[in-house]
Order: C-alpha cells, then sequence, then structure tokens
C-alpha cells in the first residue's frame, strides 16, 4: 500500500469526520445539559439541504454554511419547544423531528438533485506545504476542516471554565440542584439546544457543501445516530469526540479503500461497518460509560424522567 | 371460566372507541392543515394532491384493495412496536426486525421450495419472526442488563439489516436473469400467499386482524397482559409485587421483533414474490407513528394504518403529479405526532 | 470544647453587613475574626433570629402549633423531638420551603418575609438537608462555585480553591477541592456542603439530622466545626432526634412535641431524663388486645435473619449484624427513629435488597438469593408506606391491582383469562373482614390516599399470608381505618401467621406487639417483650443511649 493511499484514507477519514464531530460536538453540549436528540438525522438533513440549495442559488459558500448553521439552530428549538416546555417524552421527540427532517430536507432539496456548486475551497495548512510528501491535493482542506479541532477546544473551555458550562453541566445532572442555585434550567436547555443545533448545521454544511458538494435524500446515512453513539463513546467530553470521529470516519474511509484495492468484501458489508462498530462499542462500553453519563440522562433513558 | 370484567367495562369501551375517533379527526385535521400550508409555500396544489388521492384510491374496488396492501404490513409493524410500548419500551427497529424476518423466510422459501404451500407458508412465517426476534434480541439483552436504551441500539441495527440483505441478493441468493435489478428468484408458488377477489390483497390480511385481536385479547384478558400493563404503569411497584421485570422486558421485545419479522414475511411472500434490496419504503418507522399516534390501542392501530396507507398512497400522487419527492410524506406524519406530543390542553382527557 | 451553658453571646446582628449584600466571604471571615477579638457575653441581647406563633396545618396533621423559637447568634441550639414532632416543618418554613399559616419570622427583631429558599438565602438563612444536594461528578470546588453568588462569568478556580482553604482551615473542614463529590465519604460530604452554606454567606445554619450518616469519629469531628463557627458567631440549629449529642453540643434545647414547644432548656438545666420525658410524655390508651396465645419455640421460625448485612447506597443506612427471629402467632414491632434502617429490614426479608452478608431464611428454608416472586409465593406479604408509589399501578383499576401479586392463583387456562369473579370474591372477603369500603372499578389513583393504603392493606391480607410486613401500617389513616387495620393484624397472627410491624406510633407498637425490637442506625440495640419496658426507656433507645436490658431471646 503506497503512501499515497495510506494519505488518501488519512484524508478521506479526515473529510468524513469532519461533520461527524461538528455534530458529536454539538450533542455533546445538549447531552450533558440533559436532553438527548434523537432526531439529529432529520437537523443534519435540513440544514444540509438548505445550505447546498443557498449555495447553489448563490453561487456563494459560505452564505450557504452560514443558512445551513441558523437551519440547524432552528430544527433544535423545534425539538426544545416540545422536550422543554410542552414536556413530551424526549425519545419520541426526537424520532419526530427526524421525521420531519426527512420530509423537509427532500421538499428543500427536490429542485438541487444533481445541481452542482462551488463548495468551499481547500487549501493546504500554510506551513505543511514544505514538505513534499504531503503536498499533495490529497491534503488540501477546507477551512471548516481547519476550524473543527480549534473549535472542540473552545467547546471543552465553555462547559469547563466558564460559569455558563457549570450551569448546563449542573442542569444536566440535576435540574433540581441547579434550580436551587438559581439557574434557569428550562432556559439554558434552550441555549444548549440552540448551539447543538448550530454546530449540527456546520457538520451538515461540511458534508453537503464541502465534502460531496451535492444533495441526494437521505444523505447523512445515519450520522446522527453515529453521533450519539459517538457521545456516549467519548464519555460526553468534547477532546475523546475528535478521536471517536476520526475511529468512524477511518471506518468509512477504510471501507473506501477496500473496495478501491479491489480486495473481495462485498460493499455491502462494509456498508455495515460503521454501524456494526458502533453497536459493537456499545455493547463493550455502554455498561461503563453508563456512569459518566450526565445523572439525568439516565433517567431519560431509562424511561422514568 | 373466561370472564368479562363486567358492564362498567363494557360501556367504557364504547367511550374510548368514540375518544379514539375524536383524537384522530382532530390530529389530522390540525396536522393536514398546516401541511397543506407547508406545500402551498412549496408552490404546489394541496387540494389538488387531496382530490387525486382520493380518487384513485377510494373511487375504484381496485384502488381501495391497494390501499389495502398498503396497509398489511403497516399493521404489524404499529403491533410490534405497541406490544413493547405496554411495557414502558421503545422499539424503534421494526424496519431492520423486517428485513431479517423477511431474510430468513427467503431462505426458508429457497431451501425448502419442494414443500407443499400448507408446509411451507407456515414454516416461512415462523422463519420470519424468528429473523426479526433474534434482531431484537441483542438491544433486549443489552436494555435488560441496563446497559443501553433500546431506541439506540435498534435504530442503529435499521442501518445493518438492509446491507446484509443487500449482501445475500447480490451474492449467494442472486438470480441470474435480471442483470440490471438484483433480486432472488421468483419463489415458487407454493411459497406465496394467496391474493383475493383478483386483486393484490393477501392472507396477511387475515393474519392482520387475527393479531390484532390476539393483541387487544392478550392485553386486555390474560395474566401476562395484566402484568405487562403494570409494568407499564408503575415498573417499581411491579417489582415490588414480584413480576419479574428482566424475563418480561426480553420477552416483550423479542415479540415484537417476531411481528415486525412477520411484515418482512408477508411482504415479501404475499406482494413481490422475491427478495428484493430496499423493498420497505420505511414499514418499521411508519409502524412506530402509528402505535404511538393511536397510543397502543388495537382498533387505534386498524384505523391508523389505513389512514396512513392512504396518506402514502397520496405520497406517491404527490410524486407522480406534482413532482415531489415521495419523502414529503413524512412532513405530514411528523406533524400529526407533533399534535400528539405539544399535547395541547383539550387532550388532557384524552390520554388513551 | 467549651461547655460553658451559654457560650458566648454575641449579637451576630453586628457583623459587617445587616443588609442582605452579597458580601465578599473573605470580607466577613475578616469580621468575624475581629468579633472573637472582642467577645461579650450580653444576657438578654436580642436574638438573631426569632419565630413567634408559628402554625402550619397540613391536610391531616397540624405540623406546628403556635411555636415560637428564639435562635441567637454564637449559639447551637438543638431542636429535639421524635418524628412528626414538627422541627422539620419548622426549619423548612424558616428556610423558605413553606409558607406559615400564622406566625412571623423576625430577624434582628425585624419581621421579614421568606417566600422561596432565595429569599432565605438572601437573608443569609442557609440549611443543610438529610438528602445532600451535591453532584457527585462534580468536583467540591465545582459544586460549591454553583451556589458562590458573586461567580465570575469566566471561572477563577484558583481564586475559588483559596476561598475553599481560607474558610476550611479555620473551621476544620479540611477536604481535597479537587477531588470528585463522587469519590468523598458522607462525612466528607457533608463538609462540603457545610462549606457551601459558608461560603454562600449564610450567617445561620440549620443543620437537619446531620449526624445520622456519620460515623461516631465523624460525629466529633462535625461538633470540633460547629464549635469553631460558634466562637465566630455563626447561630446553628441543630435538628436531631439523639439525646447523647445534644447534651455534648448544644447551648440551649428546644423539645417539640407533637407540633407544640415542650419546653425550652439551656444545656446546663438538662438531663437525659428530662429530655426523654419531654419528647415522649404520652398516656397509653388502652387499646384491647386478646391475650396472646402462647407462643412453641420448638416450632420453626416464620422469619430468621442471621447476622444480615446490606450496604444502602450514599445516604441510605446500612443494615449491620442483624439477628432476627418471627414465629409463628407473634407480632414482632420494630421501632426507631426513620432512618434508622427500618426500611432497609423490611425490604430486604422482602428480597428488594440484596444481603451482603449472612442468611435470610424463610420457613425454613434459604432465601438469601431468591426473587421476590419467590418470597412473595411462600406466603410473604408487604405493606409498605407508600401506596401509589410503591405498590399500585396508578391506571389500573383497583380490582386489577388486587390480583398483581398473586395473578398466577387467578390465571385460567394457563394464563389466557383471569378470573376476576374470584378475585373479587376474595377480596370482598377481605373487605368485609376489616370493614372497608371502596369502589373496586376506578383507576387506583382516583382513590383518596386513605384509601389507596386500604386497598394495599386488602390486597395483602388476603390469600392468608403467613408472614406479614407492615411498614407504616397506619399512616395517613383515619381512626376507624387505624383501628381495622390493626384488628387485621391480630386476626391475621390468630390464625397462625407472624408480622413484623414497622411503626413509628409507639402507642401502636407497645399495644400491638409480642416483641418489639429497636432499631438504630442500621443496628438492633434492644429487644423486649412491652411488658418489660415503658416507653421511656424505648425512647432512650430510640435516640441514641443506651439502656441495659437482655431479654430472653
Amino acid at each position: 500500500m503506497s503512501l499515497l493511499s495510506i494519505l488518501g484514507v488519512i484524508s478521506s477519514a479526515i473529510f468524513s469526520g469532519t461533520s461527524l464531530l461538528y455534530t458529536t460536538l454539538g450533542e455533546t453540549i445538549d447531552e450533558r445539559a440533559g436532553i438527548v436528540n434523537l432526531g439529529l438525522e432529520g437537523v443534519l438533513l435540513v440544514s444540509a439541504s438548505v445550505g447546498f440549495a443557498v449555495t447553489s442559488q448563490t453561487g456563494n459558500p459560505y452564505l450557504g454554511v452560514l443558512a445551513a448553521t441558523l437551519a440547524g439552530g432552528l430544527m433544535n428549538l423545534l425539538l426544545g419547544f416540545l422536550v422543554i416546555t410542552r414536556r413530551a417524552n424526549q425519545l419520541a421527540s426526537g424520532l419526530a423531528v427526524m421525521f420531519f427532517g426527512f420530509g423537509l430536507s427532500a421538499l428543500i432539496g427536490k429542485p438541487y438533485v444533481g445541481a452542482r456548486i462551488n463548495g468551499l475551497p481547500r487549501f493546504i495548512m500554510p506551513g505543511l506545504s514544505s514538505i513534499p510528501a504531503l503536498n499533495s491535493s490529497q491534503f488540501k482542506f477546507d477551512i471548516l476542516i481547519y476550524l473543527v479541532v480549534p473549535i472542540a477546544i473552545l467547546i471543552w473551555w465553555l462547559l469547563f471554565r466558564t460559569r455558563w458550562g457549570l450551569r448546563l453541566r449542573a442542569v444536566g445532572e440535576n435540574a433540581n440542584t441547579a434550580f436551587a442555585a438559581g439557574c434557569s434550567p428550562q432556559l439554558i436547555q434552550y441555549q444548549a439546544l440552540f448551539l447543538c443545533g448550530l454546530l449540527a448545521g456546520l457538520g451538515a454544511a461540511h458534508l453537503s457543501i464541502a465534502w460531496t458538494m451535492t444533495w441526494a435524500e437521505f444523505m447523512t446515512a445515519g450520522r446522527g445516530f453515529i453521533a450519539v453513539a459517538l457521545v456516549i463513546f467519548s464519555k460526553w467530553h468534547p477532546i475523546r469526540a475528535i478521536a471517536g470521529a476520526l475511529l468512524f470516519g477511518g471506518a468509512v474511509a477504510f471501507q473506501l479503500l477496500l473496495q478501491a484495492s479491489g480486495i473481495a468484501i462485498s460493499p455491502f458489508l462494509l456498508d455495515t461497518l460503521p454501524y456494526v462498530l458502533t453497536v459493537l462499542v456499545l455493547i463493550a462500553w455502554g455498561g461503563t460509560r453508563k456512569h459518566a453519563a450526565p445523572a439525568s440522562l439516565g433517567r431519560v433513558y431509562q424511561g422514568t424522567e | 371460566m373466561s370472564q368479562n370484567i363486567d358492564t362498567p367495562f363494557r360501556t367504557s369501551l364504547l367511550i374510548s372507541t368514540m375518544r379514539v375517533i375524536v383524537r384522530y379527526l382532530i390530529i389530522f385535521l390540525v396536522a393536514f392543515v398546516l401541511f397543506g400550508v407547508i406545500l402551498l409555500i412549496a408552490g404546489k396544489d394541496p387540494v389538488l394532491a387531496i382530490k387525486d388521492t382520493f380518487s384513485s384510491t377510494l373511487r375504484s374496488a381496485y384502488g381501495f384493495s391497494e390501499v389495502i396492501v398498503k396497509m398489511i404490513p403497516l399493521i404489524f409493524a404499529a403491533i410490534a412496536v405497541a406490544l413493547p410500548s405496554r411495557v414502558g419500551l421503545i422499539n424503534i427497529g421494526g424496519e431492520g426486525q423486517l428485513y431479517m424476518g423477511a431474510w430468513l423466510a427467503t431462505w426458508g422459501a429457497l431451501t425448502f421450495s419442494p414443500l407443499p404451500p400448507w408446509i411451507l407458508l407456515p414454516l416461512m412465517m415462523l422463519l420470519g419472526m424468528i429473523g426479526g426476534s433474534l434482531w431484537a434480541f441483542i438491544p433486549a439483552f443489552l436494555r435488560a442488563r441496563g446497559l443501553v436504551n433500546e431506541t439506540i441500539t435498534t435504530l442503529l441495527m435499521n442501518y445493518v439489516a438492509p446491507s446484509l440483505v443487500t449482501f445475500f441478493i447480490y451474492g449467494p441468493w442472486r438470480s441470474p436473469g435480471n442483470a440490471l435489478y438484483p433480486q432472488t428468484v421468483d419463489f415458487v408458488p407454493a411459497a406465496r400467499l394467496p391474493t383475493f377477489w383478483g386483486t393484490r390483497v393477501h392472507l396477511g390480511l387475515v393474519i392482520d386482524l387475527v393479531l390484532l385481536v390476539w393483541y387487544w385479547y392478550v392485553m386486555k384478558y390474560t395474566r401476562w397482559g395484566l402484568e405487562m400493563r403494570a409494568i407499564g404503569g408503575n415498573p417499581q411497584a411491579a417489582r415490588r409485587n414480584g413480576i419479574p421485570l428482566t424475563t418480561y422486558i426480553i420477552m416483550v421485545l423479542c415479540l415484537g421483533g417476531a411481528l415486525a419479522g412477520l411484515a418482512g414475511m408477508s411482504e415479501i411472500s404475499g406482494i413481490h414474490g422475491r427478495l428484493r434490496p430496499g423493498f420497505s419504503p420505511g414499514f418499521g418507522y411508519l409502524g412506530f407513528l402509528i402505535s404511538w399516534l393511536s397510543g397502543g390501542n388495537p382498533i387505534g392501530i386498524l384505523v391508523m394504518s389505513f389512514v396512513m396507507a392512504l396518506v402514502t398512497s397520496g405520497g406517491d400522487i404527490l410524486q407522480i403529479n406534482q413532482g415531489l419527492p415521495f419523502a414529503v410524506v413524512n412532513i405530514l406524519l411528523a406533524i400529526t405526532l407533533f399534535v400528539v406530543l405539544a399535547r395541547p390542553s383539550f387532550w388532557k382527557g384524552m390520554k388513551a | 470544647m467549651d461547655h460553658n451553658g451559654l457560650g458566648s453571646l454575641r449579637l451576630a446582628g453586628g457583623a459587617p453587613s445587616t443588609a442582605p449584600e452579597k458580601g465578599n466571604p473573605k470580607v466577613i471571615g475578616n469580621s468575624l475574626a475581629m468579633n472573637s477579638m472582642a467577645r461579650e457575653s450580653t444576657v438578654g441581647a436580642e436574638p438573631l433570629v426569632a419565630l413567634r406563633g408559628i402554625t402550619k396545618a397540613f391536610p391531616n396533621v397540624l405540623a406546628n402549633d403556635h411555636v415560637d423559637l428564639d435562635i441567637y447568634g454564637g449559639e447551637i441550639h438543638a431542636l429535639l423531638g421524635e418524628n412528626g414532632a414538627g422541627k422539620s416543618t419548622l426549619m423548612k418554613i424558616l428556610y423558605g420551603f413553606y409558607r406559615a399559616d400564622s406566625g412571623r419570622i423576625l430577624l434582628n427583631g425585624e419581621p421579614v418575609s421568606i417566600r422561596s429558599p432565595h429569599d432565605a438565602r438572601d437573608l443569609r438563612i442557609g440549611m443543610l438537608f438529610q438528602e445532600f444536594t451535591l453532584i457527585p461528578a462534580f468536583s467540591v470546588t465545582e459544586n460549591i462555585a454553583l451556589f458562590l453568588p458573586d461567580l465570575k462569568a469566566v471561572l477563577d478556580i484558583k481564586g475559588i480553591y483559596h476561598r475553599i482553604n481560607v474558610i476550611s482551615e479555620r473551621y476544620n473542614l479540611q477536604v481535597n477541592p479537587q477531588a470528585m463529590v463522587s469519590q468523598l465519604s458522607i462525612g466528607e460530604q457533608q463538609k462540603v456542603e457545610i462549606l457551601k452554606l459558608l461560603l454562600s454567606d449564610a450567617r445561620v445554619l440549620i443543620l437537619d439530622e446531620p449526624t445520622r450518616v456519620l460515623a461516631p469519629h465523624e460525629v466529633t469531628a462535625l461538633f470540633r466545626v460547629l464549635d469553631s463557627l460558634r466562637k465566630d458567631g455563626y447561630a446553628i440549629i441543630l435538628i436531631t432526634h439523639k439525646i447523647k449529642e445534644v447534651l455534648e453540643c448544644a447551648d440551649r434545647i428546644t423539645v417539640l412535641r407533637g407540633g407544640r414547644v415542650a419546653g425550652s432548656l439551656l444545656r446546663s438545666d438538662s438531663s437525659e431524663d428530662k429530655l426523654v420525658a419531654m419528647m415522649f410524655e404520652k398516656e397509653l390508651s388502652g387499646l384491647q388486645v386478646s391475650p396472646k396465645p402462647a407462643l412453641d419455640s420448638s416450632v420453626l421460625p416464620l422469619l430468621e435473619l442471621r447476622g444480615v448485612e446490606t450496604r444502602g447506597e450514599g445516604a441510605e443506612t446500612s443494615l449491620k449484624a442483624i439477628d432476627l427471629k418471627i414465629y409463628p402467632g407473634e407480632i414482632v414491632g420494630v421501632a426507631g427513629v426513620s432512618g434508622n434502617g427500618q426500611k432497609e429490614l423490611g425490604d430486604v426479608v422482602l428480597g428488594l435488597v440484596k444481603c451482603v452478608r449472612g442468611t435470610k431464611f424463610l420457613f425454613g428454608q434459604d432465601y438469601t438469593n431468591r426473587s421476590i416472586q419467590e418470597v412473595r409465593k411462600s406466603g410473604v406479604s408487604f405493606v409498605p408506606e407508600d401506596p401509589l408509589t410503591m405498590a399500585a399501578a396508578p391506571f389500573m383499576t383497583v380490582l386489577e391491582n388486587m390480583a398483581l401479586t398473586h395473578s398466577r392463583r387467578y390465571a385460567r387456562l394457563g394464563g389466557l383469562a383471569m378470573d376476576w369473579q374470584a378475585v373479587k370474591t376474595d377480596v370482598e372477603d377481605t373487605l368485609e373482614k376489616l370493614g372497608y369500603s371502596f369502589s373496586l372499578y376506578v383507576p387506583a389513583r382516583s382513590l383518596s390516599g386513605g384509601n389507596q393504603q386500604r386497598m394495599v392493606i386488602v390486597r395483602e391480607m388476603t390469600h392468608n399470608p403467613h408472614l406479614i410486613i407492615a411498614s407504616y401500617l397506619t399512616r395517613g389513616l383515619d381512626v376507624q381505618s387505624a383501628i381495622a387495620a390493626r384488628q387485621a393484624l391480630i386476626q391475621a397472627r390468630e390464625s397462625g401467621a407472624g408480622v413484623l410491624l414497622i411503626s413509628e406510633d409507639l402507642e401502636e407498637l407497645f399495644t400491638l406487639s409480642d416483641r418489639l425490637i429497636v432499631l438504630y442506625g442500621g443496628k438492633i440495640v434492644g429487644t423486649f417483650e412491652p411488658e418489660e419496658t415503658n416507653i421511656y426507656d424505648v425512647g432512650h433507645l430510640m435516640t441514641g443511649s443506651e439502656v441495659q436490658h437482655v431479654s430472653k431471646y
């Protein structure tokens, strides 16, 4: 296997994993506030379609990214209305948002199926261009990719080094205690959901505008659920999420590599790889992770919420 | 000595039926209006869509039978969700379970093709149930052990099953004929569920109705239904009262999987006569919606499945006549679920 | 420790900020340090907090009946009483959880209105509850920071460490600020709770049964802390039922009984006997109990616990070294203040709680690891204290609830059908015996609280149980129904069943029990026959003192 193809796998992993990472980061925030968003799949789809549509219409990928981000935020506010204000079951509400997203994204994206857009420009990171081995088109990344790790660090800082983050985590652990300390759990949860939506929108934007530069129905292929599983896997910690996203991005890329190198494994079996991996991870570590979960999430999962 | 719990219950059956009907009317009214607004914004004609839907479905006998055909797998899928929901479990894995049921039933059809239909068909049904049940076992086990919530695991496994099935279709079971649309060889006639009156409505309908009655009866009259409702009502108290929670969790979720597997089997045996990739346009998810919207009520499931079948027919119409992707139907379905979840205040007394 | 009766009375109202200010704790520390350099002993000084005529009624009970209470700064004031005496309610009124029906609260002589815990905290009143409001997954620092009134937008962790260390040094509340609360012992967690109160600027500290979960050496450490706080002018209210401890550390003692103040005295004027008398003075009204049949102890005991130990989670009580036998035809009463292991005892017999050590025998067979279903099947019944959350399915009908514990018995055709007529007959039988009456066809949750309890009693008494665990059987019942419930127990006993009666009603225990055991701190601290003892002795045991008494069991 040549250096080029290894680089290719790494590059694919990074491209594939970035949207996953943004989404996971967003979901980490709102799960830390005690809300599980099973509708992420729908949120991603709507954001991706909106971003793609706006980019196609205006020719400006940055506008598209902005639109996608906002769309994600709005979708999540919808979930927030159901779950926070109307106190509906989180799991069912998430699934309702998922269905909504399936349909809305199809509606929005229909006119743009097969359209071509100018995606986000890719460039090599300044400083790396001097290394000849890396100076290939494989290692040109777009701005969202470069931003994702700094953003992850920023989120870590936000959650663990600010008053807002402290209160948010307190709400996710025990809303009553947070309330006794003078916080408004409802407001904080809305904020968390909105931020999660923005980040998911960024992830979706990356998927449709920066990486694939296409729109197809259901193009997110379960990333929303993988993100939820990744949050568990990374113990609700933004920095660990990076490794998780790379791993799963890598699984997708690995699948492409195998196909490309002509190894005779059915592409369909390979398709299942990320999901099987996720389930195995959940089986292996779901139990221990349970204790690392924000306390009120446990009640959501038990159905006693 | 099976006893009805006398008169107070009989009258309440009538009342609860009335409530159910009114509830649906309101849900759908609100949802249709909102959906119509969205269609208008998208530049489509909602009124035309409704007219077209009705004329193609309810005006002719054949049109009507096609709606019934769409309804058959939905009822299976809905009970597959409703049953576990009575003990507080959320089974969103119907999609994966029905694929695995179809898969195992296909294996039966291909392997045991010489057998006569009155052995082969029940065998395939059994295999379908086993396939779906096995697929539900892993999430059930994880949930019973308290490790992971079944919602996530069943959802993830929904993505694995169709690919697995496709692998078999492209691989070992591939039919040599059709290069463009891969599928398995046709099933022998013995493996086909019989149809009625020259339509495509097949025996699956009968099984559906039997299952509905069975579901209603089990929950209302049997000891297991009693204990299941106790768990659903108050799991802590149920445990103190000696009801074995773990056993019920695993058994009921696997039973749900079995029913979803039956949905898969009935589709490929009754309608297609072969295993095709992607043969399910989301029956499992639709079943979830139906169950949730009907509150697990058997009559509600019947009605909602019919309505859902109408709606999906409308989706086809929308796609053909107005150029909208079929997936748009999901918007309508989602809105109906939103309305239920948001529990507007006039609802309060109507909780099923 | 300074056991001087009055301690040092100081006008803590003279401390830096009389207005509710979110002051920097460092300022307080300094000012208090200044105060401690200028100690005065002022008799007749105005109390820091005064409660006047506080009355609070709940649907079933008058919790506080015109209670007056004076709290002075620089003092530890113990609020003594047994369960239901009204101590917690009174303090919750002071802390703003409840609003009194009538009466006033005065702070430094000025009337104040406390409508919520936020108001109380603004007035610098803090309360430490029995269930800690700590977040186990957070560090000590994060837990304290959450409650700091002046927390900055970007956390200044080092600054908060420093503040914590200053206060913890001063008052002997050393704890590692970086440790995760879940890793701390209960005693250390309590220190964090106290630090939380101090750092959020409280100067009146209400502690609700703080020593319930502490080991003896931790209790000593706590008293040292309270002493140093007292010296700096804090006013400390200690809610407790433990007389020994009160005599060790309090300056002033108020005894509540039945919602009223039974007496208020200085420590120097009080003694164990005096306090017990004030806490438990009751007339025993005669409940006619038929003479019990002679016990044949060569018969196999229904229940035998040998060296049973359980592990309680968090603030739950762990049972230690429990040896207990219950023979057919006897009622064994379990006395003790709520929270000393009664609930756990009932649960371990039922099988809900596992024995970490020891063995449990039912009807002669080892049931240590058997399921609840098997335990019930062998003839054990259980009446818990909260019917709707612990025993009933709220949306199912009463009749359906009645069949839940023995569903197999009423199943026909292998489970395909239920014989509701038989259920009805059995239930109506029991209803008649007990003299109860309620509808069978309504959802369980629509019954009144009292009827819900009756429903559970009826269910558990049907099927001729051999062993009945009755946990707070008559709580919430009116007199008629309570009498009928007790009659039911007696009837059960007469037909050869055994009863484990857990109750907080000493009168009930004394009249019904053939044998009485007292639980304290998860251990059995006394076993008697009721004739051998009296309420005062039992009261002593319940409150932690030792009474030399050996029973023939």
